[in-house]
């Protein structure tokens, strides 16, 4: 620098900062609140009001989307994929239900235990998809699923074994707000422990840590070349995933004060997937939108063709493959970004 | 001027019967500006991809600054100070240049890690990030999609990424390839103007480059060092004059 003339040098300095202040807004546009997000909240809200014969199927849906959203943080970031995430709902599902039923019948705590073993069940698994390619993660992913669901079909003297666990009747939220018949309190709970889940997983999504496992996801060798220790980051994730999963079963659980060997079963962990791929990955919404979309498609079809609605979904599935991933997991960013960017020109 | 910084011995490695690396032990003094040259099929990049840990060695050891290094995991061996740039671009494709070359530089920090503040929060982070596009003539795309820039463009971000990790061995494999003509020399004076102490590794094929640039050279041949010295040396020797020539003819 010191042997350039002096204009140069003074020129040179002002360009840097120009560069520095347009890469500080650029940073900050990133974390934005985009509008979807907005929407999404509130229509969570209005449907409480608008709709209270439909109680039921939004529970599901928040429930299917907070288990869809924990899935993108493994698969949409970092990049694993996995036919076992199941393992980790259906898990958090029967502790919480043994918890309710044995020892302690208050939600929250439940959910949090549920999470907690959900998460050291992550923490001890992960260490198994560390290596392999996509297909050989497929398959380990697809074996642990299945060894949870015999474990707890075996099992029958701690999980009721086919016949599912009941007997127990969750207790006031914080003992404040008691399960009304129609639901009305289940959906706000698991609306809130949705949100909640969503924010702390949108925080980790915008932190040098979301973005190093986009990194590993994007090109896995280079990334290790600036520094990123990618098994370790792997884990974490895995495990944050499995903590989340873990509270969307202690949500079905204790909303339908039940739990089904179902919650083991593999088509939950199809069905995650397929909710991702519909809604689109590595941008969490994803998991919502294709939460609400997946479960009122399946509802719909379900009653106009009782028999045969597997084999739409099925062809669903056929026609967003062929339409591209690529389209599918930009559809709904490509609104807020042209948005964004005129606000700001 | 004359520690040994980076030092293999007796490496060596197959692939199934074919000797990509033969037994070549290498010693490089920090601060040197050390080119590797040689045919193509030489395995100069397969030396390099030793070097980094992308490939393990079949025999032999890899030393930095005295210490094996030979089983180090590649992210740690960068945390030592030893940084590469690839010959094909190995970048992140969704990523724009600036969320790349922050990355980089909040993994140098020790920040990467950190999964509850936000990225835009480290300020002198995204600032040096900013510093070094600019230097690079990447900051009026630092905002865009890495995917859709030009090569040439592409090719500026591989070697910032490097820089951005402020290594202390930098290998640098054919950086200039892809780069117009005009732009070439710029990248290798950027890479000239690295502090003396930093030891440079090049592999280059413009010879012109190479004799302008290097102060010490190595001929690669068939997987095995041919011949190593000086600038002036190599570019008397008439045995690396057939090399290139018998391979060209």
């Amino acid at each position: 620098m010191s042997v350039l003339p002096q204009e140069t040098t003074v020129s040179a300095n002002s360009s840097t900062a120009t560069a520095e202040t347009r890469a500080a807004k650029l940073m900050k546009r990133r974390s934005r609140i985009r509008f979807y997000e907005f929407i999404v909240w509130i229509a969570a809200i209005a449907a409480y009001f608008l709709l209270p014969s439909k109680m039921l199927i939004l529970t599901e849906i928040a429930i299917l989307a907070l288990f869809a959203v924990s899935l993108d943080l493994v698969l949409g970031f970092a990049g694993i994929v996995s036919l076992g995430h199941t393992a980790f709902f259906g898990l958090g599902a029967y502790v919480a239900g043994l918890l309710a039923l044995h020892f302690i019948a208050e939600p929250v705590t439940g959910l949090i235990v549920a999470g907690i073993v959900s998460g050291l069940l992550g923490l001890l698994t992960s260490f198994l998809i560390l290596r392999g390619s996509d297909l050989t993660r497929l398959m380990t992913t697809l074996g642990i699923g299945l060894m949870m669901a015999e474990v707890a079909n075996q099992m029958a003297w701690l999980t009721g074994g086919a016949d599912g666990l009941s007997g127990f009747s969750p207790g006031p939220i914080l003992g404040l707000f008691e399960f009304d018949l129609f639901g009305k309190v289940g959906y706000l709970y698991c609306v809130v422990v949705l949100f909640i889940g969503t924010m702390i997983m949108r925080r980790i999504a915008f932190s040098p840590f979301g973005l190093s496992l986009k990194a590993i996801k994007g090109n896995a060798m280079r990334s290790a070349m600036i520094a990123v220790p990618g098994r370790k980051r792997i884990v974490i994730a895995y495990t944050i995933a499995a903590v989340f999963a873990g509270m969307a079963g202690a949500l079905l659980t204790q909303t339908t004060a039940f739990v089904s060997p179902d919650v083991l079963a593999f088509h939950r962990s199809a069905d995650v997937l397929l909710v991702l791929v519909i809604g689109g990955t590595g941008y969490l919404y994803g998991g919502i939108f294709g939460a609400i979309l997946f479960t009122l498609v399946k509802d719909w079809l379900s009653v106009i063709t009782p028999q045969y609605w597997m084999f739409y979904i099925g062809l669903l599935l056929v026609i967003l493959v062929l339409i591209g991933r690529d389209r599918l997991s930009r559809w709904v960013e490509y609104l807020p970004e042209r948005l964004s960017k005129k606000e700001d020109r | 001027m004359s520690e040994i910084v980076l030092e293999t011995r007796h490496l060596v490695r197959r692939f199934g019967a074919f000797l990509a690396t033969n037994d070549v032990s290498l010693k490089v003094e920090r601060g040197a500006r050390h080119a590797l040259i040689g045919p193509n099929g030489a395995g100069k990049t397969t030396l390099i991809n030793l070097l980094t840990g992308v490939l393990p060695p079949s025999e032999g050891q890899v030393f930095l600054e005295g210490e094996d290094i030979t089983s180090m995991a590649s992210f740690r061996r960068v945390k030592r100070g030893l940084t590469r740039t690839f010959q094909i671009n190995q970048l992140f494709n969704e990523f724009t240049p600036l969320e790349t070359v922050a990355l980089a530089i909040a993994e140098r920090e020790g920040v990467g890690h950190n999964l509850w503040r936000s990225i835009a929060g480290y300020g002198k982070v995204v600032d040096e990030a900013a510093a070094l596009l600019a230097r690079f003539g990447l900051a009026s795309v630092m905002g865009e999609r890495t995917v859709i820039l030009p090569y040439g463009k592409q090719r500026l971000l591989e070697i910032a990424l490097a820089f951005a990790s402020r290594p202390r061995v930098l290998l640098l494999d054919e950086p200039a390839a892809g780069v117009p003509e005009d732009e070439r020399h710029e990248v290798l004076q950027i890479v000239s103007d690295l502090p003396a102490d930093v030891t440079v590794l090049l592999i280059e094929h413009d010879m012109d480059l190479v004799f302008s640039f290097a102060n010490r050279i190595s001929v690669l041949v068939a997987g095995a060092v041919f011949v190593e010295g000086t600038v002036a040396e190599i570019s008397a020797d008439p045995r690396v004059k057939a090399v290139y020539l018998g391979e060209n003819a």
